[in-house]
């Protein structure tokens, strides 16, 4: 028995020695958090599920979204509630327009807003704030008092002059969300740079003749993800906001295509005649998307914030 | 040694041939600009003198020790030396080139010569990196020409050097201990096999079991490679046991320097006299009986440093003569310089 036992411990003892273990990496720690977070989880559950639908939602309509049911223009409030036999699973909208397809339509267009506009912010905004926060001085200086002017332009104004002066496109949205969007980033990304500078292992990387530009890429900005994560997640509700905002004034996306603020517009706008299922579809998703985005960001914030450790 | 020999002259500056000169630092000075609290952008700020005019040398294979109470500029010395401050004055001569007015570029390439060790260990390695990727980053940065294979060989073998596991290559520094995060320090320090290797308070974040396993692993691998260091601490213990030599620092001015034993033995300067006194004895006969120099008063302000010689707010034998006239670094006996007016 003993004997036995010896051997064994042996033989681990030697593959101890030749394997390579693995470590495991502050992200798999942070990972690990948050699963454990249950809101977290079930904000992350609801958001593929959403996604789910905004994907395969297309396959499943029985119509599509700017088809019109003749049968039901006119007198959506009395025939067009919501059915399974007629193929409208979310009734159907003023026009007679299947509201099922409508709403996939309109998740679409509002996820990928929301996901351009919060990648743009991340790319630019991490960029360019841990460099002005990198270099500080007066490189610094005359970024960060750029992105101050910009800041300093009622966007809202700026996005609806743009869509204006240039007609209604889903790419101006995208390209006016996105140019507005990186700028806060940039200012918390740069704070952020200023305190990870004066770490040691920065210092280490400067003695050890690194380039700059690769201590900001290799050093400061895998330090930052923590945060920029925490912000991106964040800030995609946001970019749904303000789009639908944008739509809601009527000047978002063109027909016959829609977003989630489109739709809530119409809903609201026909919710006197009885057709309450117009505004509450819509409403639901996007109520449910940004809860769930929320729930996220906090359970990213909770399992990356390095106090917890 | 061969010091000795020079004992019938003093003030002439000892040359020694058969030592290589690795680095000269002649009147280094450092300043820092401080704004008073609500200055006005065009206001001219105050210097704070964190070093000023410091001259030694270093020769090939040996340690410099350098001590000195807080805040008396050895951290700040050490990075001018480098390059990681920017330089107010002197030179700093490296393998007979001045690095003081290098260009960062140009700096750059003089950078796998000279390493750094940290203080705290752990925050001095990227929480994000895998010990192999931090050992490796030198080698990729100065040698990027090597394959991959060349590479985890040379961190491999490197990581056996100074006492790891090559099999810990894929952990991240928080699984490590205080000690291993150092010897991973050490590690990415050596692996472009410098010819001198400044050390910042290595051991001062270690519990004292380990300072000493550090400490032996450093001096071992000294021998190995030929390295000279610069060892800056203010454990007098612990420099005494590491020194070829040791600089006596007090508010970014030499006060004294001298061989190891030669110091410790017979310290010439007050203030080296009063820090070696307070060095404990691990024998409690002579600890009880032994006679402790204070010093009075706390270090004056870098900002505005005292007339004169900077330490004769404190200084035991200061006179009139101190206020006025600064004393300049001269050899006292033999290779053993002292900056004082009235030293023994």
């Amino acid at each position: 028995m003993l004997t036995h036992k010896k051997t064994n411990v042996e033989e681990l003892a030697e593959n101890l020695g030749n394997q390579t273990p693995v470590g495991r990496s502050l992200w798999r720690d942070a990972m690990h958090r948050f699963s454990r977070n249950k809101a977290a989880m079930a904000g992350l559950v609801v958001m593929l599920l959403i996604v789910l639908f905004a994907a395969i939602g297309p396959f499943v309509a029985a119509w599509h979204y700017s088809d019109i049911d003749w049968g039901l223009m006119g007198n959506a409030a009395s025939a067009g509630q919501p059915s399974i036999e007629n193929g409208h699973y979310f009734g159907v909208d003023d026009l007679g327009r299947d509201l099922f397809a409508r709403t996939v339509q309109g998740s679409q267009i509002s996820l990928l807003v929301g996901t351009i506009g919060a990648l743009i912010a991340v790319v630019i905004g991490t960029l360019y704030g841990a460099t002005a926060g990198y270099f500080g001085g007066r490189i610094d200086s005359i970024m960060m008092r750029t992105v101050d002017i910009l800041m300093s332009i009622p966007y809202m104004l700026f996005l609806i002059l743009l869509l204006v002066m240039f007609g209604r496109s889903i790419l101006l949205i995208f390209i006016g969300i996105g140019a507005i969007s990186w700028l806060e980033m940039a200012r918390i990304v740069r704070g952020q740079t200023l305190s990870i500078k004066n770490k040691e292992y920065i210092e280490a990387a400067v003695a050890s003749g690194v380039r700059p530009f690769k201590i900001v890429l290799r050093h400061v900005v895998p330090n930052l993800l923590g945060v920029v994560i925490v912000y991106a997640t964040l800030l995609v509700p946001q970019m749904i906001l303000t789009e639908s905002f944008i739509s809601f004034l009527g000047l978002g996306v063109q027909e016959p295509q829609t977003s989630w603020g489109a739709l809530i517009n119409d809903g609201a706008g026909t919710m006197r005649y009885g057709t309450l299922w117009q505004l509450m579809f819509p409403l639901g998703f996007f109520i449910a998307t940004l809860l769930s985005f929320f729930f996220v960001g906090d359970g990213l914030r909770d399992a990356l914030d390095p106090k917890d450790r | 040694m061969t010091e000795h020999t020079q004992a019938d002259h003093p003030n002439t500056i000892a040359t020694d041939d058969s030592r290589k000169k690795l680095l000269s630092v002649r009147d280094l000075k450092v300043y820092f600009d401080i704004f008073p609290k609500g200055a006005m952008p065009w206001t001219k700020p105050r210097k704070l003198k964190a070093v000023n005019g410091v001259s030694f040398d270093l020769y090939e294979g040996e340690t410099l020790g350098v001590v000195g109470e807080s805040g008396c500029g050895k951290s700040t010395l050490a990075r001018a030396v480098i390059r990681m401050l920017p330089v107010e004055g002197g030179e700093v001569v490296w393998l007979g080139q001045d690095l003081a007015p290098l260009k960062d570029k140009a700096m750059r390439n003089h950078r796998k010569d000279i390493q750094m060790i940290f203080q705290d260990p752990l925050a001095s390695l990227n929480p994000r990196m895998t010990i192999g990727q931090i050992i490796a980053e030198p080698l990729q940065t100065h040698y990027p020409e090597l394959g991959k294979a060349e590479v985890k060989e040379r961190v491999a073998e490197m990581m056996k050097t100074v006492g790891l596991l090559p099999n810990q290559i894929n952990r991240y520094p928080h699984e490590f201990s205080g000690g291993q995060c150092q010897r991973i320090g050490i590690a990415r320090a050596l692996v472009l096999k410098p010819k001198m290797i400044i050390c910042d308070e290595p051991v001062s974040a270690l519990d004292v079991s380990i300072q000493a396993q550090v400490i032996n692993l450093l001096m071992s691998l000294q021998k190995k490679m030929g390295l000279s260091l610069i060892f800056i601490a203010h454990d007098l213990s612990v420099v005494k046991h590491i020194s070829t030599r040791i600089m006596v620092l007090y508010l970014g001015n030499v006060m004294e320097v001298a061989d190891s034993a030669d110091i410790y033995r017979q310290p010439r300067h007050p203030y080296t006299q009063a820090l070696i006194s307070a060095v404990p004895i691990p024998d409690p006969k002579i600890e009880r009986n032994k006679e402790v120099i204070l010093i009075e008063g706390d270090l004056p302000s870098p900002i505005n440093p005292p007339s004169g010689c900077v330490f004769r707010t404190r200084c035991p034998k200061a006179d009139a003569k101190c206020a006025e006239h600064k004393p300049e670094l001269v050899y006292a006996q033999g290779t053993h310089q002292v900056a004082c007016h009235y030293h023994d």
